[in-house]
């Protein structure tokens, strides 16, 4: 399978300059200081590329809505807040092969007219800020970094702001106000960041994985890149797989692979672990909704269900996910779907910021009802409750942190309400064992 | 509390990687720098401290400090257990490695053994959900966990301050 991003990640030394180019590394770089800024935005646009964050939004669209008044700076921030649970792509691109997140900084920083770019990374990932500083350090002694690049005339710096825990610094106006020292709270749009961001500055907020990108896009063309991959869905993506499989890891892919195949081929998960049976999938980060087996491998429509954009959300929420950021976490057949989604709920009651009273009363509504169901303190009632004030946060906040808390609820009791009707009823029982596969492997009864 | 002059040099660096008067996006980076030199927390003190470094009135660095998981506003032991409990560490066994520790060192969550050294912490993913379960500890991760790695982690901890 095609290798765009990972080819070289496992090299011994690719960590360093020396080897990064002696693999073909910085050649872009050197490709795209030759080429006019607008052209690169051009084949990132003819490319086809999609934000790696989560929303799946056309890069080089964004990039060409990035307002350019006279006098003003520009800013370029890649965004490695990475903290979606089930997520850790980002963190391993960067912790093996950092020279490919900056040299896609610095094409990217041409492109954008950004002369000081930042890369605001989740303050855990401590040892990586250590690395990647060490990367730019080493760039700037080879002339990638600094003043008149290459001979171009172009001067970029490049820094790293490593944040200090709060997954809402992911959302990329609540990042501006923690980059600008502020708590991360997200701010109303409009105006967006691309006419008022860092500092009040045109900006550009893109995911490392999306930065990455524009390395191999430059080296073979847009046109070239956009044949990898089926529709909408071009490229190679990255996908951090955890949960109950064999081999958990991150894993380069063209989104041509069906979910199947990732979930039982060798060269990925390498199957269910412990000879189970898989029992429901989030299929790109704790904010996605989660399917039950058979509708994550086939389609509501019985069509074999592929690792891309389209085809994931195929069928809406009613009975599809989304590619999200690509954390796809397998729950087996011993797994309670109701206690994994009271530690979500918990999980985005902790980190909703607080100024929408729909959000913050809402994600702690959620998690109190959960926990109470889970311990086998819950009413029927609860359930139709839950769903009730999931409908209630969605769509009525600032951010989409709002959103993200409501659909797991949603997509829980969607698809697994007998799951939480039977911990109701069953108080003693479901804290002794738990409600296991039901019918959610059985075929589908197909819909026409 | 006051840096010492590599501290110093490392806090200019850090307020020059922003553009003139925009002192003030230094807060994240020097708070840790703060909370490193204080014994793994923020006291009223160094918070002022890096508010005078900054120019910034004390109240934008409270307000900072108490918005972000990774400050520790009171005071921890030596040694940072910091156990994942999001799902993806849940499904993996994170309940029973946090159980373990609380039984092995007679403390809940939140606190701090008698003797200093180790404080119990649980929280949200922290990207390593693929090596769970896992648990932060200073700069670095401990992934993979078991019984018998918590053992020898508590341990070598111990070992060290023999
Ligand atoms: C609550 C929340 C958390 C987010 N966390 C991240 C994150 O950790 N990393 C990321 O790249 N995007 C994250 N995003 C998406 C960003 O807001 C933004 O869309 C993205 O960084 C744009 O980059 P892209 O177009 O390259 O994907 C998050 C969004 C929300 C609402
Ligand atoms: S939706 Fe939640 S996290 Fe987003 S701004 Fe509102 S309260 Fe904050
Ligand atoms: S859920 Fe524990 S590291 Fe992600």
């Amino acid at each position: 399978m095609v290798k765009l991003l990972l080819e070289n990640a496992q090299k011994e030394g690719i960590r360093f300059l020396k080897t990064y180019r002696e693999n073909g590394g910085y050649q872009s770089l050197e490709k795209a200081l030759k080429m006019a800024p607008d052209n690169i935005t051009e084949e990132v646009k003819v490319s086809g590329l999609r934000g790696r964050g989560g929303a799946g939004f056309p890069t080089g669209l964004k990039w060409s809505f990035l307002a350019k008044p006279e006098n003003t700076p520009r800013y370029l921030v890649c965004n490695a807040d990475e903290s979606e649970p089930g997520t850790f792509k980002d963190r391993f691109l960067m912790e093996f092969i950092p020279h490919l997140l900056i040299e896609g900084m610095i094409i990217s920083s041409y492109a954008l007219g950004s002369n000081r770019s930042y890369i605001y990374i989740r303050g855990e990932y401590a040892w990586i800020v250590d690395i990647l500083r060490q990367a730019i350090e080493e760039a700037k002694q080879n002339g990638y970094l600094g003043k008149n690049i290459l001979g171009s005339g172009f001067d970029c710096e490049i820094f790293v702001h490593p944040g200090a825990g709060a997954y809402i610094c992911g959302e990329e106006t609540a990042l501006l106000e923690s980059l600008e020292g502020k708590r991360g709270n997200p701010r109303i749009k409009p105006p967006f960041p691309a006419v008022k961001g860092l500092w009040n500055c045109p900006t550009v907020v893109n995911n490392v994985e999306t930065i990455a990108a524009v390395v191999p896009i430059i080296k073979m063309s847009g046109a070239e890149y956009a044949k990898i991959g089926v529709g909408r869905s071009t490229g190679t993506k990255l996908i951090s797989a955890c949960g109950n499989i064999n081999k958990p890891g991150v894993y380069e892919i063209d989104m041509t692979i069906s979910v199947e195949d990732f979930i039982y081929s060798d060269e990925f998960c390498g199957g269910i672990a412990n000879g189970k049976k898989l029992k429901a999938c989030i299929p790109g980060g704790s904010s996605v909704p989660i399917l039950p087996a058979n509708l994550l491998l086939k389609t509501a429509k019985g069509e074999t269900r592929y690792m891309n954009y389209e085809s994931l959300s195929d069928g809406g929420f009613a009975t599809g996910s989304m590619m999200g950021s690509g954390g796809f976490i397998v729950l087996d057949e011993d797994q309670c779907v109701v206690k994994h989604t009271y530690t979500l709920a918990h999980f985005y009651r902790h980190e909703s910021c607080g100024q929408c009273s729909p959000c913050r009363e809402g994600t702690g509504w959620m998690e109190r009802i959960l926990k109470n169901i889970e311990t086998g303190k819950g009413k029927m009632s609860d359930i139709d409750l839950l769903w009730d004030i999931q409908s209630k946060i969605e769509g009525n906040t600032i951010c989409p942190l709002g959103d993200a808390a409501a659909w797991p609820v949603a997509a829980a009791i969607r698809h697994f309400r007998d799951e939480f009707e039977w911990h109701v009823l069953n108080p003693e029982e479901s804290q002794k064992r738990n409600y296991g596969l039901a019918n959610y492997a059985s075929p589908l009864a197909l819909v026409s | 509390m006051v840096f010492s002059e590599e501290k110093m040099n490392e806090v200019n660096r850090l307020i020059a990687s922003y553009p003139q008067g925009k002192q003030k996006s230094a807060i994240l980076p020097v708070l840790h720098l703060a909370q490193e030199v204080n014994g793994g927390w923020l006291s009223t003190e160094a918070m002022d401290y890096v508010a005078s470094l900054l120019q910034l009135d004390p109240i934008e660095v409270y307000e900072v400090a108490t918005f972000y998981s990774m400050y520790n506003l009171h005071p921890v032991g030596k040694y940072i257990f910091e156990v994942c409990q999001t799902g993806p560490c849940m499904i993996k066994g994170s309940d029973d490695i946090i159980a373990y520790i609380k039984e092995k060192l007679n403390i809940g969550i939140g606190e701090t053994t008698k003797d200093g050294m180790f404080t119990l912490k649980a929280v949200e993913c922290l990207g390593a959900c693929g090596y769970a379960p896992m648990m932060q500890m200073g700069k670095t991760y401990r992934e993979h966990l078991t019984r018998e790695k918590i053992d020898q982690i508590i341990e070598s901890c111990r070992s060290m301050n023999n």
